[in-house]
């Protein structure tokens, strides 16, 4: 069954220096608040793996917390580049990172053969494409069975995940909504898992068909009020898109960065 | 009478005219999504968008900023999960056009999106491949629209994020269940199509006021014109007032979330 947690507790106790770490959401639901959480407890040597590094992983890069970044679209969405990213691989600050990068199909599919409890993924992928020369865990298979050539890539089984959702009941159910992305799928190819939600209630209030992730499939639960912003959650608040056009500007700068991180991340303790 | 464009609409609308009320579009942020959006608005109100966010059919008021903003899913006819999305409509054939952007695009098509420069010490880190590399071999064709350059048309890409043709024009040759590739590239300046046989991209149609010169002069290799050239038709003054509207009410949404 999972626990319920502080978000300070939980990323306390759940997540280690040097370990796997993917934290989820595809463009909805990002898990900020959490990762706000270890940056300020300075987590370090960290390989993390997201589809879509977004603001988040900037955030987590600058301050120094990766040592490793598994990705298939590292820019800002409709703004630009990631500054903290960029200037990591290209010029180690505040530490090398290594980067192996795949296409989003590959990621998406490696996360499902993760949750399949399998040891890679197949796909008809990559074809024509360099990313198989620049990221050796891209590999061909033959199809045993019509000799077609498919990509195979090897399944996302991290130390854990971390996604945030709409809500839990008290029995520590929770439910996603809207854009679901691969959230069911990276809390069942991890070891453990922490979700953060909007809040806890009595009643899911969930259809039949609803993606809801069951109690006993979760290690750790955190009531995190708007803890995916400046990302979204459906049904309670908006993306906040003119963030996400200012953060070009605030990491442009390793001064100006430093100066946000430390009035909005180490200034402000946990919920 | 001729109506007041800019060279950026004009861009817009002939790659919205690129697509009908029949088509399932896989859309990319940016530009495409731009055009597609123009493309529902005006001639073909019943194609079907989707965005790789898991959006199926989805009809938004204003463009999304990123690939997942909540108005796509709001609008969608159902929202899917990313490997759903990928596994079963991309890959699974339901898709019958890709629609997508570029950093950099040579003369075979081919798309570079990943890095300027070496791939171990690269100039300028781009932001990578996304869906781009499936959308371009599992879709049935590929629609590429992107500014007109010397810095964006090379004639050999830095890296091949996502084929078109190959570095030789034949990366799609006896290749099972593949799609067509690229078979239209839109800039603010031409009309582009691959040559039948060498697949070479050559200039099918001129925009209005635009020179022979100016394209040459801004493509990184040897360009070829057909030996037909058309003249691209402007815009209607009704599709440059729903892409206006689109883009300032796309603009006020954004800037109103402080």
């Amino acid at each position: 069954m999972a626990e319920f947690l502080s978000l300070q507790e939980a990323v306390s106790r759940h997540i280690s220096n040097g370990d796997t770490v993917c934290m989820e959401g595809f463009t909805h639901l990002i898990p900020f608040a959490a990762g706000h959480e270890i940056i300020r407890q300075e987590k370090r040597d960290l390989t993390l793996i997201r589809m879509t590094p977004d603001l988040v992983y900037d955030q987590m890069i600058g301050a120094g917390c990766a040592k490793k970044l598994i990705f298939s679209w590292g820019g800002n969405p409709g703004v630009g580049s990631l500054h903290r990213l960029r200037d990591a691989v290209e010029k180690g600050w505040p530490n090398k990172l290594d980067i192996l990068e795949h296409s989003h199909a590959a990621m998406a599919c490696a996360y499902e053969a993760g949750a399949a409890g399998l040891p890679f993924a197949v796909l008809r992928g990559y074809v024509g494409s360099d990313l198989p020369k620049v990221n050796n865990q891209i590999k061909f298979i033959e199809c045993p069975f019509t000799g077609e050539r498919l990509a195979a890539v090897p399944s996302v089984r991290p130390d854990v995940a971390v996604i945030h959702a709409q809500r839990a009941d008290r029995k520590g159910n929770v439910l996603v909504e809207g854009i679901v992305g691969i959230q069911k799928e990276v809390v069942l190819a991890a070891k453990r898992s922490i979700v953060t939600v909007e809040e806890i209630v009595d009643d899911l209030g969930a259809s039949v068909n609803a993606c809801v992730l069951p109690s006993w499939a979760i290690t750790a639960i955190a009531e995190a009020p708007k803890g995916a912003s400046p990302s979204y959650a459906l049904g309670y608040y908006d993306r906040d898109n003119a963030f996400y056009k200012e953060w070009d500007g605030i990491a442009r700068d390793r001064e100006t960065f430093q100066t946000w991180l430390k009035e909005n991340v180490f200034e402000k303790g946990a919920a | 009478m001729s109506l007041e464009f800019t060279s950026s609409e004009m861009m817009s609308v002939t790659a919205a005219r690129a697509l009908t009320s029949d088509m399932t579009c896989f859309v990319g942020i940016g530009l495409p999504s731009e055009a597609a959006n123009l493309a529902r608005l005006t001639h073909a109100p019943d194609v079907t968008l989707i965005y790789e966010s898991g959006t199926l059919q989805t009809k938004p008021d204003v463009l999304p900023l990123s690939i997942g903003d909540g108005e796509l899913c709001e609008s969608a006819l159902t929202t899917v999960s990313v490997p759903e999305m990928f596994r079963y409509w991309l890959q699974g054939g339901h898709v019958s056009v890709g629609f997508l952007g570029t950093a950099q695009i040579d003369r075979y098509a081919n798309l570079n999106t990943t890095l300027i420069g070496d791939y171990r010490e690269p100039k300028v880190r781009l932001p990578g491949g996304g869906g781009a590399p499936e959308i371009a071999t599992n879709a049935k064709e590929v629609f590429i629209t992107v500014k007109h350059s010397k810095r964006t048309f090379v004639k050999d890409v830095d890296f091949v994020t996502t084929v078109g043709f190959g570095r030789d024009g034949k990366a799609r040759d006896n290749v099972p269940n593949i799609g067509r590739g690229p078979t239209v590239v839109i800039t603010d300046l031409c009309i582009l199509k691959p040559d039948p046989d060498t697949k070479e991209l050559v200039v099918t149609s001129l925009h209005p006021n635009v020179t022979r010169e100016e394209v040459i002069e801004a493509t990184g290799w040897e360009i070829r014109f057909a030996e037909s050239l058309d003249t691209t038709p402007e815009p209607t003054a009704h599709e440059l007032e729903i892409l206006r509207d689109l883009k300032a009410r796309t603009n006020a949404h954004h800037a109103g979330q402080q």
